[in-house]
């Protein structure tokens, strides 16, 4: 790929991709390990004329991010675990009043402030629900800087295009390691650039009334539209119901607008999967150490194949159904409980084959801890 | 423009109770921006949750209604972004002062060029009458059977402690001493908070046995007397309205508009 090669930790792949998406406005509150986004940007984004702002605290930041969505700008905040908790309420804001924005969480471990420096991916599910009320959201991550600074492009694109929030779910260890990151030139990737309402002025505009193809056009703040937004459930002008109909029709619209786009929406690497009698499956940088486990097997001949996950929300049901058809063993590979290997079990036919391989206890899942369950799973002892 | 122009009639009619103040505080708003003349697409209305800040659905100018608390953080992402829109707050006294006092005081702190119009009838009325922050002392609430024992914050003191350059009190009875404050405070260049002493007769009015609405202004007219009135020295339980402060000091997007041009030549 052309482009200007750097070397930089996770956290800085994922600054560039924003920028390169088009962000122009961050609020942040520094946390770690996501702080180094929040520091970069302070730097990268008035260079360009964008904006920055040091909020008091993650509430306030993922408050001003969707009022400075709504004035035209794309944009972002980085937080993890204890920050990711206190933006929850406005998440949902941002649910319902369809605004588009993306919020890092560069996880740690939890819960509280459970252990800051150290690697985890325990927020998979809050990612999920973390705000109250039924809705859908999407949440992905990588397990590489260039694919993080490709998610995080990504991000922005799906963002802009269903009006959704978009959660980045990277950790400790992607944040924070260093390697190699090709920024591609400008043009070299697709941007979406947010779509505004072609009504002219004097002419009703409906800012909750999708297109025919789902969309909903939007106009700035300051516009020559004027209309109401708010949390509350709300009829096409924005303004507040409690008219059955019209609840459920947007509650169905906000569910809809994700889940029945779900395989258009899933991202994924697959290494080795056909045919493959044990399929690993993992995500983020849990990912690096099962994708070297399966390398290492498959010079022995054993058949091993890897699923990378890169969207964990809306789950890719049927593609993980389908990739795992034919394996004896599937063995999900997570630095949790279990938080994707339960959506696994669901997935697929024959959940009894279904394995958990993971480690919660702060420290980095490496392929010898791979190895030595893989043992265990496949009957042969420790 | 008519006061009407100013107002969506479409989603009339409003929530508030006969007798409540915030429909004479949305006047003195609409009286003070007719004033002014500005543009209805150069206003964004940002507005938290509670009686005061359904008046953002009610007005036609661009209108957000955000969360509990939350509104001066929304404005302030609205303001940072587009700094030439005119960005008015109006909020209740437990929106503004207890969920919404740290983003207040950080508001205050920055002087971001953002009015805040502080409803204070002195109770949570949309959930039926408990004490806010602003209650006082000895007050009946239906969280305070026995009486409040939870002090008031003072908002002009506390405004002015944590960074206003415009700050200034005046009651729903004064309804055109408000509409100038109002029109001064979104023509300042820097946060501006103005607190407006309002009635609620339905909770605070009846809990507090204060009578009715009519009753509740003649208090407010009673009670709130100009900045050095000799009224307050004789009794000391009344309050003081008019500007408190008036001064100032660098505004947060005009220097961030700085820091992107220092960026700028440095790059």
């Amino acid at each position: 790929m052309k482009g200007t090669a750097k070397f930089v930790q996770g956290n800085e792949a994922c600054v560039e991709g924003a920028l390169y998406a088009g962000l122009k406005f961050f609020a942040g509150y520094p946390i770690t390990p996501s702080t180094e986004i929040a520091e970069h940007l302070s730097e990268r984004l008035p260079r360009i004329g964008g904006k920055f702002i040091q909020m008091e605290d993650e509430i306030a930041s993922m408050c001003a991010i969707i009022g400075a969505s709504l004035s035209g700008c794309k944009v972002m905040t980085a937080t993890s675990g204890p920050g990711f908790s206190l933006m929850q309420e406005a998440l949902g804001y941002a649910v319902m009043a369809e605004i588009p924005c993306v919020i890092a969480n560069v996880q740690r471990g939890g819960p509280s402030t459970g252990i800051p420096t150290h690697v985890s991916q325990g927020d998979v599910n809050q990612a999920r629900w973390g705000t109250h009320g039924d809705h859908s959201i999407v949440a992905l991550t990588a397990s590489n800087h260039q694919d993080v600074f490709a998610i995080t492009v990504e991000a922005f694109n799906i963002s802009e295009t269903y009006r959704t929030p978009v959660v980045l779910l990277f950790d400790e260890v992607i944040g924070h390691m260093r390697e190699r990151l090709v920024v591609p030139e400008a043009g070299d990737m697709p941007i979406v650039e947010r779509l505004k309402t072609s009504v002219r002025e004097g002419v009703d505009y409906h800012p909750y009334l999708p297109r025919e193809d789902g969309r909903l056009p939007m106009s700035d703040f300051g516009g020559v539209h004027r209309y109401n937004v708010t949390g509350l459930f709300h009829d096409m002008w924005g303004f507040p119901s409690d008219d059955p109909a019209v609840v459920h029709g947007l509650i169905r619209h906000l569910m809809d607008k994700i889940e029945n786009r779900t395989n258009q929406l899933a991202r994924y690497r697959e290494f080795y999967t056909e045919h493959a009698d044990c399929l690993l499956i993992s995500y983020g940088s849990s990912a690096r150490s099962a994708r070297h486990v399966v390398e290492r097997r498959r010079l022995r001949g054993e058949s091993f194949g890897l699923l990378e996950l890169q969207t964990l929300w809306p789950f890719p049901s049927e593609i993980v159904r389908n990739k795992c058809a034919n394996a004896r063993h599937v063995i999900v590979v997570e630095m949790n409980t279990g938080q994707v290997c339960q959506n696994v079990r669901l997935a697929v036919a024959n959940p009894e084959r279904v394995f958990l391989a993971n480690r919660v206890d702060g420290s980095f899942i490496t392929p010898t801890d791979i190895q030595r369950m893989l043992h265990l799973f496949q009957g042969k002892g420790v | 423009m008519a006061v009407k122009d100013y107002i969506r009639e479409r989603f009339f009619p409003h929530i508030w109770c006969a007798g409540c103040g915030h429909g004479i505080v949305m006047n003195g708003l609409i009286r003070a921006i007719e004033k002014l003349a500005i543009p209805k697409n150069d206003i964004v209305m940002v507005s938290g949750i509670g009686c005061s800040s359904r008046m953002s659905g009610y007005l036609d100018f661009h209108t957000l209604h955000t969360l509990h608390g939350r509104a001066l953080a929304f404005a302030t992402g609205v303001k940072l972004s587009l700094p030439d829109l005119n960005v008015i707050v109006p909020m209740g006294d437990g929106d503004a002062l207890a969920i919404g006092g740290n983003h207040f005081i950080h508001a205050a702190r920055r002087n971001i060029d953002v009015t805040a119009l502080v409803m204070n009838n002195r109770i949570y009325g949309m959930t039926g009458g408990q004490y806010s922050p602003l209650s006082g002392r000895g007050i009946l609430a239906t969280t305070a059977p026995f009486s409040n024992i939870d002090q008031s914050f003072d908002v002009v003191e506390l405004a002015t402690a944590a960074g206003a350059t415009f700050v200034a009190r005046t009651t729903a009875y004064h309804v055109r001493e408000m509409a100038t404050i109002i029109q001064e405070a979104v023509v300042h260049k820097g946060f501006s908070v103005v607190e407006v002493m309002s009635q609620c007769p339905t909770y605070f009015g009846r809990k507090n046995r204060q009578g009715d609405a009519v009753a509740m202004l003649k208090h407010l007219r009673d009670t709130v007397h100009p900045i050095g009135a000799k009224a307050k020295d004789e009794n000391s339980d009344f309050v003081e309205r008019g500007v408190f402060v008036r001064k100032d000091r660098p505004e947060y997007c005009a220097e961030y508009d700085d820091i992107i041009r220092r960026a700028m030549e440095g790059s």
